[in-house]
């Protein structure tokens, strides 16, 4: 995905690599459900996240990994997904949500040190006059099980995105959990 | 390899005869790795292998579509990164996300692949696991550990988070 971003910068012609940045990243505690990105700087054309995840989940090999923003925790969401889970593909989607759906993250009962990942674009987040689409590739493997997915996300609202609250549906992100977060600049 | 900006080409090989490419002494000193791969391997399919490990240490989950029909399949104690199959004649794409090359837990890989050959092609997004957690500090790339075809281009680059 970043490739697909760069590709189009680089493509159109004259921006580099560096338009590409670092602005944070955030680690697990073990004793909270939910990472949050805040003050996220205006500066950037897009946004990317990618997430190595696992919680403590008792009894799961996977946990739901929602996405919510600016602290917006109303039905203001819709997301669309794909999914194989090693026999078939298939897909859904839900209106009127109160969160994005990345994809899943692994649990406690998963094989030890076995992490989900996903890499999240969030598109023109700063502005103020279009609803934000965020997009998601997401996937974990345990040797036997698992499942690859591709999601998007609607914020369906017209207000600058500033904070991103990643969370579980149950437990607690590990202390090998990371979220990096990027800055994607345009010319 | 040298360590720099955020998101920053490491290297880059392109075949002159047919074979495979290897990017070693990775450094350290990133979160995660990418290889943008392109070219062409006579339709077998684009792998990688990490640190010379050509044991049954791999596994995958893949789903794709083939321009009539979704599918999803996986394969347990593989012995390969499994990317997706390669062109014939008109450049396949391949791109390899490796997630905490150099850190302590199993490594898992996103890969997104593309081929169209005018009347056939495919899409396809695979989740990869590597089960070891050593630091990866070299990575062949091949096609199902075979030859890729000459002229398949490979740039490895390094993701560096705050």
């Amino acid at each position: 995905m970043i490739g697909a971003l760069v590709a189009g910068i680089t493509g159109s012609g004259g921006a580099s690599l560096s338009s590409y940045e670092s602005i944070a990243t955030a680690t697990g505690t073990g004793s909270s459900g939910t990472i949050t990105f805040s003050s996220i700087p205006s500066t950037f054309k897009h946004l990317q996240i990618r997430g190595l995840m696992r919680t403590d989940e008792a009894g799961a090999t996977e946990t739901n990994c929602y996405i919510q923003v600016n602290g917006a925790t109303g039905s203001s969401y819709a997301y669309h997904w794909l999914r194989g889970n090693g026999t078939t593909a298939a897909a859904a989607g839900a209106a009127s949500q109160t969160f994005t759906f990345p994809g899943n993250a692994t649990g406690a009962a998963a094989t030890a040190s076995v992490m989900g990942v996903f890499v999240a674009d969030i598109l023109d987040y700063g502005s103020t006059t279009k609803n934000k689409t965020l997009r998601y590739f997401a996937g974990y493997d345990l040797n036997g099980s698992g499942e690859v997915r591709v999601s998007s996300g609607l914020y369906n609202a017209t207000t600058a995105i500033s904070s991103i609250e990643i969370k579980t549906s149950s437990g607690n992100w590990t202390t090998a959990t990371t979220f990096a977060l990027y800055g994607i600049k345009e010319a | 390899m040298p360590a720099g900006a955020t998101y920053e080409p490491l290297a880059t090989s392109t075949l002159g005869s047919a074979g495979t490419i290897t990017f070693s002494s990775i450094s350290g000193s990133y979160t995660d790795l990418r290889i943008v791969l392109v070219g062409t391997a006579s339709g077998n399919t684009f792998a990688l292998r990490f640190n010379g490990d050509s044991g049954t240490n791999y596994s995958y989950t893949q789903m794709n579509g083939n321009g009539s029909a979704v599918a999803s399949s996986r394969v347990s104690n593989n012995s390969l990164i499994y990317g997706w199959t390669s062109g014939t004649t008109n450049p396949a794409m391949c791109s390899f996300d490796i997630f905490s090359y150099a850190g302590a837990t199993n490594k898992t890989v996103l890969v997104v692949g593309s081929r169209d050959n005018v009347a056939s092609g495919s899409v396809a997004r695979v989740v990869n696991l590597w089960r070891n957690t050593a630091a990866i500090t070299s990575i062949v790339v091949s096609a199902n550990g075979g030859n890729m075809d000459s002229g398949t281009t490979a740039t490895l680059y390094g993701i560096k988070a705050a």
